[in-house]
């Protein structure tokens, strides 16, 4: 039988099959991430914020700023920038995944998804999952420009596995905040304006480029109790680079593993709920 | 299961705030049937296919396809039903076949099953050449086959089709009629919301009209017809012929007033087309001396019983008479 003579509209018999919820789910979720990467190789172009963005803030702090920033006590700014840069650079996806699902939405293709015999959470876990991807690529590019201007980590190889394992679980939780301003929001240049105002504040009011002891007393309390700050310090202090902030008396500077764990699961705790939420509300008013 | 229509409805009622898009809608559309849904801008077509879609949830009524209750068995339904809107549901930087591939996964294909069947699709919908461009190099029409064949790919048993040929040139809308008719023939339920009268009439069996968020007639396209006034009888007088004789001579013909037009030269007559009725309104009108230059009978249109019902014009509606 030819290609055509077959090229029936209406299958001879049911070629769909039935497995339990949780294979069915996988392999939706794999299906959407695939989805995801195979946009990615067709449009490198949308890597920019995880490649060149990294970058070029590496290289602006390492050689502009980073002359006129003195660390308390002693050590290499350089050293210090990359814990700060891994977190910035993780963070800075989140306003992505909105406009990308705004996208999605605007498109009509969340409404073909829902019309199809998937899960509710499928397309939300493979666009944060797909995002990681993304992350670990930021990841490894801060770490392959810090070893070039000279960052060195100077610890087991376990701590600074733990270091990323930490810093992917922050800009996991990003993610899914990402996913609500995303899902909040109707238009992609409103989630791309949103995503910038959110989230630049939130790496810069913090001790990801700069000691908070240099700000004023005000803000001081916030850029210690600022996830990002908690993150930098532990990933400076798991890479034995050097961490000024060991002298802030608050305790998310104090433990700073503890208190990025604790700030991931908080914002998981929140936002993945308050997505689905959201993206339940959504699609049915 | 031929007893069990394979869409029904029944009070559906719809509010966005304030206003109300649904107002206590019943349907019920036979299994293996292609049923219109016709009606003005605002009607409420597109929040019905929307909640029989599962897409929405009804603030009143019930409302099942495939027997399953759309809100309470939302995933059951979703099983057997296929949905192509007004807009291509795609993703633009994909290619046409990783987008048919991937909605045919997601339709709980095997992935052999979703390539095998994508590659079917993309032969049947005249677009192997392009399957492996991206969608958003596609032209509008290529954009709505290929999203035709994604509402088709899981082999759905109703097929609801919102508007599907707004906007398709003429050879584009005449190939979805032929994919719609195939369908149909093969025992798919297709569900067709449309604004052209035309469309209705060509592909429907049955048809709905919606108005104000209800259904305010439903029928065959012939049995609507008939009861908007069966057919309009057109005379046109010769220079000179007698108006008033004319008018006494097709009266027992009428089912309603002879209207003469303002110069008098031409009569509309509501009529109830029964066989040989021209010619006996020809000899009628010859007994009584009257030379006629035209005799027309035409049978209404959809469009006349859109207008009669819900007091709107058809889009191609002139008020001549």
């Amino acid at each position: 039988m030819s290609a055509i003579a077959s090229a029936r509209l209406v299958p001879r018999r049911d070629m769909t099959y039935r497995h339990g919820p949780v294979r069915h789910f996988s392999t939706d979720v794999w299906v959407l991430i695939k989805r995801s990467i195979a946009r990615i190789g067709r449009e490198p172009e949308t890597l920019a914020d995880v490649t060149f963005l990294p970058v070029i803030f590496i290289l602006m702090f390492a050689y502009v700023f980073g002359g006129a920033i003195i660390l308390p006590g002693s050590g290499s700014y350089h050293e210090y920038l990359i814990g700060g840069m891994l977190g910035m650079g993780l963070a800075q996806t989140a306003p992505g995944v909105a406009v990308a699902l705004v996208t999605d939405m605007s498109t009509g293709l969340i409404d073909r998804f829902r019309s199809l015999p998937m899960s509710r959470w499928a397309v939300l876990t493979a666009r944060t999952l797909a995002e990681l991807v993304k992350q670990m690529i930021s990841a490894a590019v801060v770490t392959c420009v810090g070893l070039a201007i000279g960052w060195r980590v100077h610890t087991r190889a376990i701590d600074v596995i733990a270091a990323f394992a930490l810093a992917l679980l922050v800009g996991y939780a990003f993610t899914w905040a990402g996913v609500c301003l995303g899902l909040a929001l109707r238009s992609p240049e409103a989630a791309q304006q949103a995503g910038l105002v959110i989230f630049l504040p939130l790496t810069f009011i913090s001790s990801a480029f700069v000691p908070t002891q240099g700000m004023p007393g005000w803000l001081q309390p916030v850029a210690e109790w600022n996830p990002m700050s908690a993150l930098a310090s532990a990933c400076r202090h798991l890479f034995g680079n050097p961490d000024p902030a060991v002298a802030v008396r608050a305790w998310p500077m104090q433990h700073p593993e503890l208190a990025v764990f604790c700030w991931s699961a908080a914002m998981l705790a929140v936002f993945a709920p308050l997505a689905v939420h959201l993206y339940r509300r959504k699609a049915l008013s | 299961m031929s007893e069990t229509p394979a869409i029904e409805a029944e009070r559906l009622v719809k509010r966005y705030g304030p206003t109300r898009a649904l107002t206590g809608l019943d349907l019920a559309v036979p299994a293996g049937m292609i049923y219109g849904l016709l009606g003005p801008n605002g009607a409420g077509k597109t929040t019905a296919v929307r909640i029989f879609a599962t897409l929405l949830r009804p603030d009143g009524g019930r409302a099942r396809v495939l027997g399953r209750d759309v809100v309470l068995q939302a995933a059951q339904v979703r099983r057997g039903i296929g949905l192509t809107g007004q807009y291509a549901a795609l993703d633009e930087s994909l290619t046409g076949w990783a987008n048919l591939v991937m909605i045919g996964q997601l339709s709980r294909l095997t992935g052999k099953a979703a390539r095998w069947r994508a590659d079917q699709m993309l032969a049947r919908f005249d677009l192997t050449s392009v399957a492996s461009r991206a969608v958003r190099t596609y032209s509008g029409g290529m954009r709505r086959r290929l999203d035709l064949a994604a509402s088709l790919i899981g082999g759905p048993s109703v097929l609801f089709l919102d508007e599907p040929t707004t906007g398709l040139d003429p050879s584009a809308r005449a190939m979805t009629w032929e994919v719609v008719r195939e369908l149909a023939a093969e025992g798919t339920t297709v569900l067709l919301t449309t604004q052209y009268l035309e469309e209705a009439d060509q592909l429907a069996r049955r048809v709905a009209v919606i108005d104000g968020g209800a259904v305010i007639a439903e029928g065959t396209p012939h049995e609507l017809k008939s009861a908007v006034g069966g057919a309009q009888l057109t005379v046109m007088l010769a220079a000179g012929s007698d108006l008033r004789a004319a008018i006494a001579a097709v009266r027992p013909y009428a089912r309603g007033s002879v209207r003469p037009d303002q110069d008098g030269r031409r009569l509309s007559v509501p009529v109830a087309a029964t066989e040989g009725l021209t010619t006996r309104v020809v000899y009628a009108l010859d007994a009584a001396g009257i030379r006629v230059n035209d005799v027309t009978i035409q049978r209404a249109s959809l469009d006349d019983v859109f207008l009669a019902l819900t007091g709107q014009a058809g889009p191609d509606r002139t008020h001549a008479a």
